[in-house]
């Protein structure tokens, strides 16, 4: 390193690079930067769909924030769990907008998140090379699913109650082990206190750090691959004489500052709703959980969060409770099996046939009736519709083999279409 | 892509409200919890009426006066028993032993109940209760059949008698059905007056089911204000930036 | 054909961005650093406690919580009255003008009324509870004692208006916290003005 003589040279910005250079000798830091971000080549024509993997992200710091103020509130026992939420919403200064901005983030996560696969669906992200992409998305929502389940008790409200009794209930359908399974996951003869507890532990600390080490570990995967894009186009394939995509465009400052306006109109519609609708009529907050947890009494209508609904739909459409849940379960898991279920060599639905067309318009409907199906109460048109609705769903995967090989594509460009905007 | 939005956007169409299903008919009320002389009423009838059984534990005398517009001192001499200090909440004497001996069940703390069924559903119970020999406090209610609780404001609405009507069902079989109140012996208000003092109480559950509300809605404004302008600055800089993508 | 890219522009839009969201980022942080706050909860359990000094005999302590501390208050007879005078030179700061005391209470009987003193105990050496050594020439706690306070931790001495002697590990007389009085026998402890 060398001393400069001219002390009046010296500005802030030499001051700041030597600080870089300090830093540098002994982490990677701008040789991260630059890998990451600064020389990381992203295709040009990321559309709408794309915004909603760094929403993603930042609503999961905004719900690791949040949870860790809460957390220094709330008290994780059947006798002061409750009061501990309205103490919160009362007594605690700004304690009901960080209450808020948790409950309406895990909504926000899950929309967030479905249109994040959805994009993946639509465009074949999860096809070679990015199947291992794919699975720690899918290992991420499993983990998501399993943290909202947590989370939700922790209110100790009625429907917090009976929402947990419910799907832990499910693990007994399974034979021989259900009984044992589902006293071992309560810790307790039925929800108590103990299960309250360590639902608590596994909401705060296991599934988040889960969450987090999952993430960088899609953010590695996608690094190395790079990024998909609308037309399905491989842009490393074309590149320019120094070795950048022609496609390509760097991460920053092209996509933070795209970003960025996504982040603005995100916390527009996320504010929107935490000060002027936060129950979002019963949706995000539902009624029956203001009402303490009682043992004695069911509320009339026990559904699960929007969120599970579709997969509720599922398990109440089938007559016997063990293949229902079974059903259920595969219903979740068979998204993992997409890289392999997609036979077509055709990645994006732009230039895919008619039937990979017609079956994930059919899926997108499904998903979305049986989402609303699994909120209503139980009754026999609702109950057919769940299984005509649950039948199209599941043809979407298990027919995927045969009308993707058989589907009409249309040539795929070897560059991507883009439009100046 | 259009056309595939469109026919995502066409199967929400049947959104429409679900079906309750065999529960009664609720009596729209307009709640305005900005309406301080509302709440203030509200809190007096709810100290002088419901706070013998019911606690609102979660509510702060203290807070609640500052909300409601009055003074520490008009709550001592209105709203508080004695024993009672400004930062204590609103719990009540009875023993909830007593209570579960005389009504069979405790009666529920009224903090959030505005939150958890509503304000038509509260508006109407409290002005649905019907003259019932066969139930033990003589009254019974159209919104919640079968009530332990005793008509409270008996003295006020007066008494009423169900006049029920005969509906044939799908199986033919008669079915008795609620038709609408008869007012047998009035009581000390007339019943827009009585519909108004419900009104004024329901205000002040509304408020107890969430004081912040206000605060929060208020608040509102200028925080989207400044993420539209926000916005609306990231967009300019993103505009100027994406001028080099060709 | 490509336009010059404007800097300019550029540069003020990036600052300007960048600027608002930084402030936009300053309010976000209000509501979780203000939630530090004392609670209301926590206000009203550090609310003023009522203490009832009718049944409490002339020469004997009675000890109450506020906020979490211990407060003695003595009904002093006339002879510890007496005990409070004449060793101002064996104290450190014998007109308390260290020590923390409502303004009512700068005088030597550290007091409203002085027949009652109100004090914390709580030594303001290390924080040990101060015993009660009431009576004048106990010699186990020194020569020539005139009554007071003797922390036992580390052998801090304060007189009968919780004054602190001089050469003791203790460096300010015990702390007065501020009261009033209801009535001749009930006494407010956390509170000078106000309802309490």
């Amino acid at each position: 390193m060398m001393a400069s003589t001219n002390q009046t040279a010296r500005t802030d910005g030499g001051r700041i690079k030597a600080l870089v250079g300090w830093i540098d000798d002994r982490f990677p830091l701008t040789k991260l930067w630059k890998e990451q971000v600064a020389e990381y080549y992203a295709p040009k024509n990321m559309n709408f769909w794309y915004y909603f993997g760094s929403l993603a992200m930042l609503v999961l710091v905004l719900q690791i924030l949040t949870g860790i103020f809460l957390t220094m509130n709330y008290k994780p026992s059947a006798a002061e769990a409750f009061g501990s939420v309205e103490y919160i919403m009362r007594d605690v200064e700004w304690g009901w907008l960080i209450r808020y901005m948790h409950s309406t983030g895990a909504s926000a996560f899950f929309i967030v998140v479905y249109l994040h696969m959805f994009r993946a669906l639509l465009y074949g992200s999860y096809q070679k090379p990015r199947e291992l992409l794919w699975i720690f998305g899918m290992l991420i929502y499993f983990a998501l699913m399993a943290e909202g389940f947590f989370g939700y008790l922790l209110p100790w409200g009625n429907m917090s109650y009976w929402g947990a009794q419910v799907i832990v209930s499910l693990f007994g359908a399974i034979p021989y082990v259900g009984d044992s399974l589902t006293e071992w996951i309560r810790g307790d003869f039925y929800i108590s206190d103990v299960t309250l507890n360590r639902f608590f532990a596994l909401h705060v600390i296991a599934i988040p750090f889960a969450l987090v080490f999952l993430v960088i570990a899609h953010l590695m995967a996608l690094h190395e691959v790079g990024s998909n894009n609308p037309d399905g186009v491989e842009i490393k394939k074309v590149k320019g004489p120094d070795g950048i995509p022609l496609d390509g465009i760097a991460f920053h400052p092209y996509y933070t500052v795209k970003d960025m306006v996504g982040v603005g109109v995100f916390l527009i519609l996320f504010c929107l709703v935490i000060f002027f609708a936060p129950t979002m009529g019963g949706y995000f907050l539902e009624h029956a959980n203001f009402e303490p947890a009682n043992a004695l009494q069911t509320p009339p209508h026990i559904a699960p969060v929007w969120y599970y609904t579709p997969f509720y739909a599922i398990l109440r459409s089938v007559p016997n409770k063990p293949l229902g849940a079974a059903l259920m379960g595969v219903a979740v898991v068979l998204f993992v099996f997409l890289p392999w279920l997609d036979r077509s060599k055709v990645k994006s639905i732009r230039y895919r046939g008619p039937l990979s067309k017609f079956f994930i318009t059919a899926f997108a409907i499904s998903f979305l009736a049986l989402g609303y199906l699994g909120m209503q109460p139980v009754t026999p048109t609702y109950t057919m519709a769940a299984r005509v609705f649950a039948t199209v769903y599941f043809a979407f995967f298990l027919l995927m083999p045969w009308y993707t090989s058989i589907d009409k594509t249309k040539p795929v460009p070897t560059r991507v279409t883009y439009h100046a905007h | 892509m259009r056309t595939k939005l469109l026919v995502l956007l066409a199967a929400l169409a049947p959104v429409a409200a679900f079906a309750a299903g065999g529960e009664a008919r609720l009596d729209h009320v307009g709640i305005d919890v900005a309406n301080k002389p509302a709440l203030q009423r509200g809190a007096r009838n709810f100290v002088n009426y419901c706070l013998g059984c019911h606690s609102a534990k979660y509510v702060r005398y203290n807070r609640m006066a500052a909300d409601i517009g009055i003074t520490e001192q008009q709550l001592i001499d209105n709203l508080m028993f004695t024993g009672e200090r400004p930062h204590d909440t609103m719990r009540i004497g009875i023993d909830p032993d007593q209570a579960r001996r005389w009504f069979g069940v405790v009666p529920p703390d009224l903090s959030l109940i505005a939150r958890a069924r509503g304000t038509d559903y509260l508006y109407t119970f409290l002005r649905s209760f019907y003259a019932d020999p066969a139930r033990p406090t003589g009254v019974n209610n159209i919104v919640l059949p079968g009530t332990a609780m005793p008509h409270v404001l008996a003295q006020l609405q007066g008494v009423q008698e169900a006049v029920w009507e005969g509906h044939p069902d799908a199986q033919g079989n008669v079915q008795k059905q609620f038709k609408e109140f008869k007012l047998a012996t009035p009581g000390t208000m007339a019943p827009e007056e009585f519909d108004g003092f419900v009104r004024d109480t329901v205000t002040f559950l509304e408020y107890i089911g969430e004081p912040a509300r206000l605060q929060r809605e208020s608040l509102g404004f200028p925080v989207i204000a400044f993420l539209v302008f926000f916005t609306l600055l990231a967009w300019a800089l993103k505009k100027e930036y994406w001028k080099d993508v060709k | 054909m490509t336009e010059e890219v404007d800097t300019g522009r550029r540069h003020f839009l990036t600052v300007a961005t960048v600027a608002t969201g930084a402030v936009g980022a300053a309010f976000a942080a209000i509501p979780f650093l203000a939630s530090w706050k004392p609670s209301a909860r926590a206000k009203a359990m550090g609310a003023p406690v009522e203490v009832d000094v009718s049944k409490l005999e002339p020469g004997a302590m009675l000890k109450v919580e506020w906020r979490g501390k211990a407060i003695y208050v003595v009904n002093r007879t006339p002879q510890m009255l007496e005990g409070i005078k004449g060793h101002d030179e064996r104290l450190r700061d014998p007109g308390s003008s260290e020590s923390e005391q409502p303004a009512f209470a700068k005088n030597p009987a550290r007091a409203l009324k002085p027949e009652y003193l109100v004090v914390a105990g709580v030594c303001t050496h290390l924080g040990c509870a101060p015993l009660d050594k009431f009576a004048p020439g106990d010699v186990t706690v020194s020569a020539d004692w005139p009554g007071g306070f003797f922390c036992p931790c580390h052998g801090s001495k304060f007189d009968l208006s919780g004054r602190v002697f001089k050469d003791v590990p203790a460096p300010t007389n015990l702390v007065v916290p501020p009261y009033r009085y209801l009535s001749d026998t009930r006494i407010l402890i956390g509170a000078e003005t106000g309802n309490g």
